[in-house]
């Protein structure tokens, strides 16, 4: 980690308009559970299928997005990436501070609010700690994959949105096969396994999704850094 | 003292060829990049900066190569083309963020005696983004230079630039030229390389098409056939008088117009208005067809590649000397 990198990137993504809109969103998502809750009794089960159907189907995968990309693809597009690429720095260094700024964004405004939500549902602290866990599991998990994806294609957005919308969304529901590389179905089983019996249920063995979750941030991580390490400027254009 | 080494180098993109075996050596002192737009300038700078690998041959600084090599970054500053920065930060907080990427030891003293280099201590409060063209490039310079490298290189860094910042930098690269550190940088004006390089290197569609000091670049760019279009009271006197002479290499009447094609220019500048007057013809318009610079560009390049026909060889064309012969494997 390094710290100039980390207070360019913070500066850089949360102070634009980026960080109004991440907090219009966990406010969106706060306020869905609280209008929920208002306007109808709620049970546990019900509770939990808003969340997952909400939280991790829909949020979760967007502030990934919008903070794994905003990390870094906003500066290879412009061009500014040079600035810091132009240093003696190493590649995985500079991937690390930049998501160590994802990873702090997507708590701030993704898990925090999921948390918020869980408990204005009216979930006892058991669940509400597992949908905290799960979410916080999805958000590292998108952070690093929408990162990995802005450094591997100028089109990291477009693709991550396809990924977001159709496959976690759609593909999943309908292709019992896909669930295993759905990140939202890794994140499920963890909060499966630390909430009250019979909540949540996820498609995913404990083990199994564990593995994915670390592997995948670990291996995502390190690739990303070797991927910036060869991150070619584009010619005269 | 630091020496860039390019080796037999090509780069290619999908199936546009942007630099075509170039082999170049870029010592201390200010070399100029001299070439038109497009011709693979850009390119060479990025595979020096370490942002491109080449598609073939090396690319290497005092040996050690430059792609994948973030160490390099110890020796060498860069200042690229594209405008973009981080236009959130102050020009202080920039500079002196490099500094702190760079590991030195007093960022903040390190950041303020490069702003003082380039004269931009007075604006260094002010956001980047609210920077002019210039003051942009000036404070990307100041960053490129805040860890004092031996290497610097600019492209195309006096675009956008008014006459004073231009003055301005010309006299910073001179300092750095004489510090002896290793200047390189690209321009497609050839004005501006004379004016400062040491040593012109001209790229042409991805060729290496000369090489020397500034006296023999201009020779070889004079040098060369030049075509006129002129229009005379009587056209067809003077074309035959012009061709008695040896200096023209060949005539033509194009309708109403005279079109001559001169081998020296020099006597040819000396001949016409006297073979004219000689002939009691009457000069209207003289007019050179073909003075832009891509066309010097292109005879340099036409040169070089009959050059290699003759020779074998694929060397640049050189003033100083017969063309030095490297066999084609």
């Amino acid at each position: 980690m390094n710290g100039t990198v980390v207070r360019l990137t913070a500066r850089g993504m949360l102070g634009g308009r980026r960080v109004w809109l991440l907090g219009a969103l966990a406010v969106l998502l706060v306020g869905i559970a609280v209008l929920a809750r208002v306007l109808v009794p709620v049970s546990d089960t019900e509770a939990a299928t808003l969340l997952q159907g909400i939280a991790f189907a829909t949020f979760l995968p967007l502030f990934g997005l919008i903070v794994g990309t905003g990390a870094i693809a906003p500066e290879i597009d412009d061009g500014s990436i040079v600035h810091l690429l132009a240093k003696p720095v190493s590649r995985h260094t500079i991937v690390q501070s930049k998501l160590a700024v994802a990873l702090g964004a997507t708590i701030a405004f993704a898990v925090l609010p999921t948390v918020l939500a869980a408990a204005v549902l009216g979930l006892g602290p058991g669940a509400v700690l597992a949908f905290g866990v799960g979410a916080l599991a999805a958000g590292a998990v998108y952070s690093v994959l929408f990162l990995l994806l802005s450094i591997l294609t100028r089109h990291a957005v477009i693709i991550g949105l396809v990924y977001a919308l159709l496959w976690e969304s759609l593909v999943g529901s309908f292709v019992p096969g896909a669930r295993n590389l759905s990140v939202q179905q890794w994140a499920l089983s963890v909060t499966e396994s630390l909430a009250p019996d019979g909540l949540v249920t996820a498609n995913v063995g404990l083990g199994l999704a564990c593995a994915l979750i670390v592997g995948g941030f670990a291996a995502a991580t390190w690739y990303a850094g070797a991927r910036l390490r060869v991150l070619t400027l584009t010619g005269e254009d | 003292m630091a020496t860039l080494q390019i080796d037999a180098c090509s780069r290619w993109f999908g199936n546009v060829v942007a630099v075509n075996d170039v082999t170049m050596t870029v010592g201390p002192g200010i070399t100029g990049l001299l070439g038109p737009n497009g011709a693979g300038k850009s390119t060479l700078i990025h595979m020096l900066g370490g942002f491109l690998p080449p598609s073939a041959g090396t690319v290497t600084l005092d040996g050690a190569t430059i792609w994948k090599n973030q160490e390099v970054y110890r020796t060498i500053g860069i200042v690229t083309e594209r405008e973009a920065t981080y236009d959130f930060l102050t020009g202080k907080q920039f500079v002196r963020a490099s500094a702190e990427l760079h590991g030195l030891a007093d960022p903040g003293a390190a950041a303020h005696r490069a702003l003082e280099t380039v004269a931009m201590t007075d604006a260094q409060d002010r956001k980047v983004g609210e920077y002019s063209k210039g003051m942009k490039q000036r404070v990307k310079m100041a960053s490129a230079l805040v860890h004092d490298p031996a290497v610097l290189l600019l492209d195309e860094p006096f675009n956008g630039m008014d006459p004073r910042q231009r003055l301005h930098l010309i006299e910073l690269l001179r300092d750095m030229g004489a510090e002896g550190r290793t200047v390189l940088f690209s321009s497609h004006i050839l004005e501006e390389v004379e004016l400062l390089a040491h040593q012109i290197e001209v790229v042409v569609s991805g060729r290496h098409a000369a090489s020397g000091d500034y006296r023999e670049i201009r020779r070889l760019m004079i040098d060369r056939p030049h075509r006129y279009t002129i229009t005379s009271s009587d056209n067809r006197s003077l074309a035959s008088a012009l061709v008695a002479d040896g200096s023209t290499a060949g005539v033509s009447i194009d309708g109403d117009v005279l079109r001559v094609q001169a081998s020296e220019f020099l006597r040819f500048a000396a001949l016409l208005p006297r073979v004219a007057r000689d002939a009691d013809v009457r000069l209207l318009q003289v007019t050179p067809s073909d003075e832009s610079l891509e066309s010097v560009f292109s005879y340099l390049v036409e040169s070089s590649s009959r050059a290699s026909s003759r020779t074998s060889s694929r060397t640049p064309a050189r003033a100083t000397a017969s063309p030095a012969t490297r066999e084609r494997s």
